[in-house]
């Protein structure tokens, strides 16, 4: 077993969860409409306990408690993918980014839950029956937003093109990813976005949206080795404000 | 939380029961008096309609305008469990509006003409949303001494006559009580930690004890008005008699935690009555009247999702879709 190879596929998944979780949890209270302010809410909470669970794997492997390692590196130490530190925007865009990170995610610990890493498959299948949930949200809500009236369709397909480039990044592939596949511990990001695209397609056909023409796609990468837009500090900083006024103190 | 709306003391007692079917009155109000809950459908009064209406409106608001000054903790909250917990708050807060929007609606105002009054500031909702949480602590404060005080309303209500908001009521305390266990697990957690902890939590709750004592609003005017709201099991409790219950509870759990109260005439005189300098009633006033530290802000932030959310209830607004009363 590969414990680096492991670490570096926890690292990544537990980020990116942690990060599109706390953009989720900014739309508390600012939803457009009471309903959705407790969806984003719901999966927001969702979202930061799996990342917890994820954390709590590689401190079995070693590494630091999950409050510390969450709370406490800086931003060039995240492993997310740049997608999910993206500003929230407006509801258009918070919604298209949860659609297309979702059915990623959906796939992965899918994946995931045969892996021959017994803990993290076990996590897995945990996980996924909620993220049938998190699917269904985005796939009822596109498809509406998709097809209701020329503004939402607009602004669907708008962020659709403004999200793809960075949803391609999600697949960026891991330095120990080889090994990861020769031991049946994860399928690989190449063979995720294969299935990923093979879902998508149908559902944004069926809003009457777009995907972008093949030849213009430029997944933007770099999350994965701790390359991230201007967003992500100033949001590592005030997650980490209070946690960091004491760093002694028990919160 | 957060459910203090008061009954305007100006309006005329007599006013109240202009153009009303004597014979259909005595009936509802021997129901009342039996201890029966009005429903949606039953005959009432055009004044009772409309307090209510207003009541539980106000209380609605409260909710949503009270996710504000925590919810922006969210996002810095110490550590998953008290992130995850804090979230989980919150999203409930957001959820007893959705109820209380629910029960309003049965009595005949839709919940976009409510939002509507709330973000012109034609309705109002609990003062104490207009004041900042400056740090963490405030957050913890708010979340063990606001809504404590806001179950002892609602508890209140909970036996009152109306039966959609009474049964949204008990739905709304039972997660209440969750809410206060959480902030008092916080306030414990900051009062025996460190120095930098205590410091904080001190200055938040000095900060926060005027807010709170207005909370229960000014000393009720015995007033023909309030005796016929009060025989209608409109308003269940005196101002007066909820601020007593807040004090008696909280006060020595407040003192038992090391905690000083900026008021040095607090105390429990020998016939159990709890002894205190009156709050600002003019400061309250002012706040009320748009005038406290986070009013314009308040407005503004829920102004300005409602404009940004604009085009999406647009787009759920279709052909086919049609308005329901709602399940309450």
């Amino acid at each position: 077993m590969n414990t680096e190879a492991i670490k570096e596929l926890l690292y990544k998944m537990a980020d990116d969860l942690l990060i599109i979780g706390h953009r989720n949890s900014e739309w508390t209270g600012l939803g457009p409409i009471l309903e959705e302010d407790i969806s984003f809410s719901s999966m927001a909470q969702d979202k930061i306990g799996q990342a917890q669970a994820l954390y709590v794997l590689l401190h079995d492997l070693g590494e630091q408690e999950p409050d510390t390692v969450a709370f406490t590196r800086n931003a060039n130490q995240f492993h997310n993918a740049q997608l999910v530190e993206l500003p929230n925007g407006e509801y258009d865009f918070s919604l298209m980014r949860h659609f297309l990170y979702d059915h990623a995610d959906q796939l992965r610990f899918e994946a995931l839950a045969n892996s021959t890493y017994e803990p993290l498959a076990k996590v897995a299948r945990k996980v996924k029956g909620e993220l049938k949930y998190h699917v269904f949200h985005a796939n009822t809500w596109v498809t509406k937003l998709g097809l209701a009236n020329q503004e939402s369709h607009d602004k669907m397909q708008h962020a659709l093109n403004h999200a793809w480039n960075y949803a391609l990044g999600l697949f960026e592939p891991s330095a120990n990813e080889a090994a990861l596949i020769d031991e049946s511990i994860f399928i690989g990001e190449n063979t995720l976005q294969e299935q990923w695209l093979q879902n998508i397609t149908p559902v944004l056909l069926k809003a009457g949206l777009t995907i972008p023409n093949p030849s213009t796609w430029n997944p933007i990468v770099g999350g994965r080795i701790g390359i991230h837009t201007a967003h992500l500090e100033p949001l590592v900083e005030e997650m980490s404000e209070v946690f960091r006024y004491d760093p002694t103190a028990e919160w | 939380m957060y459910g203090n709306a008061y009954i305007d003391p100006n309006d005329k007692a007599a006013m109240m029961l202009a153009g009303e079917d004597p014979q259909k009155l005595a009936e509802f109000e021997a129901r009342i008096a039996r201890g029966e809950k009005i429903e949606p459908k039953d005959w009432m009064p055009k004044e009772y309609r409309k307090q209510l209406i207003r009541m539980i409106e106000q209380h609605g608001h409260s909710e949503i305008i009270g996710a504000l000054p925590e919810g922006t903790w969210i996002t810095r909250a110490p550590g998953f469990k008290r992130k995850l917990a804090l979230m989980a708050k919150v999203q409930d807060e957001v959820g007893h509006a959705q109820l209380l929007y629910s029960a309003a609606e049965t009595l005949g105002k839709s919940r976009e003409a409510m939002i509507n009054d709330l973000i012109t500031g034609k309705s109002k909702y609990s003062n104490v949303f207009n004041y900042p949480a400056y740090t963490w602590a405030d957050a913890c404060i708010i979340a063990w001494l606001i809504d404590a005080g806001a179950i002892i309303n609602q508890v209140a209500n909970a036996k009152g006559s109306y039966g959609p908001y009474c049964r949204a009521l008990d739905r709304i305390c039972t997660e209440e009580s969750f809410h206060l266990k959480y902030g008092h697990d916080n306030v414990v957690t900051l009062a025996t930690g460190t120095p930098k902890q205590r410091e904080l939590v001190q200055a938040a709750l000095t900060r926060w004890w005027p807010p709170i004592m207005h909370f229960f609003g000014p000393s009720d005017k015995i007033s023909n008005h309030t005796e016929i709201l009060m025989k209608w099991k409109v308003k269940m409790a005196t101002n007066d008699d909820m601020r007593q219950q807040f004090l008696n509870m909280y006060v020595p759990k407040i003192w038992d935690l090391g905690l000083t109260l900026p008021d040095p005439n607090l105390k429990k005189n020998e016939e159990g009555k709890w002894e205190y300098t009156e709050p600002d009633w003019e400061e309250f006033k002012r706040v009320i009247n748009g005038g406290g530290p986070c009013n314009a802000e308040r407005l503004a932030v829920r102004r300005n999702a409602e404009e940004r959310g604009r085009w999406v209830r647009e787009a759920l607004n279709t052909a086919d879709s049609k308005y329901m009363v709602p399940l309450a």
